[in-house]
C-alpha cells in the first residue's frame, strides 16, 4: 500500500495538465495509466487520423507549439509525440502499465486498487477519457453473419476492410473521415446520417478554430449556456484535419460518390437496414446551426474591426439531399460487406465504486466537481467550457479544478486542526 | 425578435420545462400509454373515440370524449362519412409539428402572428389494391408547407420548423419504423 495526496486516473493530455497544475501547488500526486502516456491515441484511433485542431491551438500549461507549421494538423504519431513530450517536459509522475481496478471510499479519503499495488489518497482526479468504448445500437445483433463489423475505435485503415460495399453509421467527425477514406479506397460507401453539426474548415481565410478561439466561443462557460445538459450531449463538429484544409462535409462526400441515407433506425431479423425519413431535416438543422455560428463570428469580426482585414463573409451551399433517399436496404443483396459503427463513444467507469453515476452511467458533476468530497473529473465535453474536450481546453479546466482541490485540502486541514 | 416579457403564443413553456425537470428525476412517471377505441359501423365507415390515457403513474381522463368518424370518399364507392385513415395520419403530423412550432417559438421568445400548414401525401394505389407488389401501401412521401408570420428573421422561422420536426412524436412515428402488434381476443 502506497500513500499520496492525489491519484490521477489516466495519463492523457487532461491528466497531464492537471499534473502540471498540482505540481505548481506542490501537491504530491501520481498518474496511474493502464498503458503508455496517450494510450488511446496509440491504440484506439485509425491510422490516417489527424487532430482536428491546428498545431498552434494545443496549448497546455507550460507548453506551447513553437514549430514552423502552426496551421497544420498533427498526424497520429505527432499527437502521440506531442503528448509524450509534454509528460516528459513536466516530469509527470506517471506509473505506466498500471490499470486501476477500483476506486472506493476509505474513511477520510479513497482507496485506489490497481493490478500493480494499491494506493491510499485524499483526492482523486478522473481523467480516464470520454471515448473509452464505441457506442453500438442494440440492433447491431441483427447484422447478418456475412457482414463484418468494426467501430470507429477498432477501424485502422482500408486494408482491414473487405472489398465491396461499406455502411458507415454516423456522420460526425469520425464517420465522415472514415467514409471519405473508404470511398477513396474504391469501396462504395453508404453513410447513415443522424444529427450532426456542419462546419467549414476555413472561414474568411482563417481556420474555424481560430475564429471560435478569438471570438470567445470556446471559452463560453458551462454555467452560462442555456442548457448545459444539451450542450454536453451535442455531437462533435463535423471537422477534419485535412492536410489541404478542405471542408469535409456531406456535400464533399456526395461529390466523391458516397451515398447518403437517413439515420439507421433498425436492422430487421432478415438483415434489412431501415433508414429514417428524417435526412432532409437533419441536414436543414445542421445548415441552420452552421449559419448561426458564422453569423455570430461575422458580428464579432464587425465589432472588432476585422472586416477588411479578413476575407468577406461567404456561405457554403445548402447540403444536397436527393429527392427520395433510400429508406431500406437489404444489406447482403446490396453488397454491403462491412458496417462501421461511428455512432459515438462513451466513457467506461466500471472501476469507479463511488455513488456518483447517473442512471445512464455518466459521472455526475458540477463543472468537474464530483459530488464525492475531493473527487474531480477532467477531459469531458463541455466540462467547464465549450473547449473542455479539446487538448487546448484542458489547461483552464485544470487551473480551476486544481484550485478547488487545493482549497478542499486546506479546508480539510483546518477542520483537522480546529 | 420580440421582447421576452410580451411574447405569448399561449404555450406555458415554464410548465413544460418544469415537467422536463420533474420527469428527468422520476423517469417512470414519463412512461405514457396513448389510446383510442374504434368500432366498425358499416362498409368502410368506423367510429373512434379518444378519452383516457395513462401517464404520470396513473390513469388520466379527459373532461370530454373526442369522436372521430373515418370512411373513404365516394370515388372508392364509400359513403364519405369521415376523413380517410391516411388523412388522419396527415392531420396527426401537421398538428404535431404545428404545436411544436408554437412551443419552440415561445421558448425562443418569438411572437407568432399566424401559422398555417398544408400537408400532402403521395400514394400509388397500385399498392393497397394489390396491383403491384413492389409498390408500398403507404405514402411514397409527405410534403408539409408552412406559412408563418412572426416577429423573427426568416432563418429563425426556418429553425423553428426544423426544431419542431426534431422534437415531434408523430414525425418520429412516420419517419422511423415502429413494431406493431395486432391480436384478436
Amino acid at each position: 500500500m502506497s500513500a499520496v495526496t492525489t491519484v490521477i486516473v489516466g495519463a492523457g493530455h487532461a491528466a497531464l495538465a492537471m499534473s502540471r497544475c498540482l505540481a505548481e501547488r506542490s501537491i504530491d500526486h501520481v498518474l496511474l495509466e493502464r498503458g503508455e502516456v496517450a494510450q488511446s491515441w496509440r491504440t484506439e484511433r485509425w491510422d490516417s487520423l489527424r487532430l482536428l485542431t491546428p498545431k498552434w491551438q494545443s496549448r497546455l500549461p507550460g507548453f506551447t507549439y513553437t514549430g514552423s507549421d502552426p496551421d497544420g494538423y498533427r498526424t497520429l504519431p505527432e499527437i502521440v509525440d506531442f503528448i509524450a513530450g509534454y509528460a516528459k517536459s513536466i516530469s509527470a509522475p506517471v506509473r505506466t502499465h498500471t490499470t486501476v481496478t477500483s476506486v472506493r471510499s476509505d474513511g477520510a479519503g479513497y482507496l485506489v486498487r490497481t493490478d500493480r499495488g494499491d494506493w491510499r489518497c485524499r483526492t482523486v482526479v478522473i481523467a480516464s477519457g470520454a471515448c473509452n468504448t464505441a457506442k453500438v445500437p442494440s440492433f447491431a445483433a441483427s447484422v447478418p453473419p456475412s457482414v463484418a463489423t468494426l467501430t470507429a475505435q477498432s477501424y485502422r485503415n482500408p486494408a482491414q476492410v473487405a472489398d465491396g460495399g461499406v455502411l458507415v453509421v454516423g456522420a460526425s467527425s469520425s464517420g465522415t473521415q472514415i467514409a471519405h477514406e473508404l470511398q477513396r479506397s474504391g469501396r462504395p460507401v453508404t453513410l447513415a446520417v443522424g444529427e450532426h453539426i456542419r462546419a467549414p474548415r476555413v472561414y474568411r481565410g482563417k481556420d474555424l478554430e481560430w475564429w471560435m478561439d478569438a471570438a470567445g466561443v470556446l471559452d463560453e462557460r458551462y454555467d452560462q449556456v442555456d442548457d448545459v445538459v444539451r450542450a454536453r450531449r451535442a455531437p462533435s463538429l463535423q471537422l477534419a484535419g485535412t492536410p489541404d484544409r478542405s471542408t469535409l462535409d456531406l456535400n464533399a462526400l456526395s461529390d466523391i460518390g458516397v451515398k447518403l441515407t437517413g439515420r439507421l433506425a433498425g436492422i430487421t431479423q432478415d438483415g434489412k437496414a431501415q433508414f429514417s425519413g428524417s435526412l432532409r431535416n437533419m441536414c436543414a438543422l445542421s445548415d441552420l446551426k452552421m449559419r448561426r455560428l458564422l453569423e455570430l463570428l461575422d458580428e464579432w469580426a464587425r465589432a472588432n474591426g476585422l472586416d477588411g482585414a479578413v476575407a468577406t463573409p461567404d456561405r457554403l451551399p445548402p447540403t444536397r439531399v436527393e429527392d427520395a433517399p433510400p429508406l431500406g436496404m437489404d444489406l447482403v443483396k446490396s453488397g454491403i460487406r462491412t458496417i462501421i459503427w461511428a455512432s459515438g463513444y462513451r466513457p467506461d467507469y466500471s472501476w469507479l465504486e463511488l455513488p456518483v453515476l447517473d442512471r445512464k452511467g455518466y459521472v455526475t458533476h458540477d463543472g468537474g466537481v464530483v459530488p464525492a468530497p475531493g473527487v474531480y473529473l477532467m477531459g469531458m465535453q463541455f466540462l467547464r467550457r465549450r473547449k473542455s474536450a479539446l487538448i487546448d481546453g484542458a489547461g483552464d479546466d485544470a487551473r480551476d479544478l486544481s484550485a478547488h482541490l487545493a482549497a478542499y485540502l486546506d479546508n480539510a486541514a483546518q477542520r483537522m486542526s480546529a | 425578435m420580440a421582447n421576452g416579457t410580451t411574447v405569448s403564443n399561449g404555450v406555458n413553456v415554464q410548465a413544460l420545462l418544469d415537467a422536463r425537470d420533474a420527469l428527468t428525476k422520476a423517469p417512470e412517471a414519463a412512461q405514457f400509454k396513448w389510446r383510442a377505441a374504434c368500432e366498425w359501423k358499416n362498409g368502410t365507415h368506423s367510429h373512434s373515440t379518444v378519452e383516457s390515457f395513462f401517464g404520470l403513474g396513473e390513469e388520466q381522463h379527459r373532461k370530454t370524449t373526442f369522436n372521430f368518424d373515418a370512411d373513404h370518399p365516394e370515388v372508392f364507392a364509400s359513403e364519405d362519412k369521415g376523413a380517410t385513415p391516411v388523412e388522419f395520419v396527415l392531420v396527426g403530423l401537421a398538428s404535431c409539428l404545428t404545436a411544436g412550432v408554437a412551443a419552440v417559438a415561445q421558448n425562443r421568445n418569438i411572437q407568432l402572428k399566424s401559422v398555417t400548414a398544408t400537408i400532402e401525401g403521395d400514394m400509388d394505389l397500385a399498392g393497397i389494391l394489390g396491383i403491384d407488389s413492389e409498390v408500398r401501401n403507404g405514402f411514397k412521401g409527405i410534403t408539409v408547407k408552412y406559412k408563418i408570420d412572426a416577429d423573427a428573421k426568416p432563418e429563425d422561422i426556418e429553425a423553428l420548423v426544423a426544431q419542431s420536426q426534431k422534437r415531434s412524436a408523430v414525425y418520429d412515428i412516420v419517419t422511423n419504423p415502429t413494431n406493431v402488434t395486432v391480436v384478436v381476443n
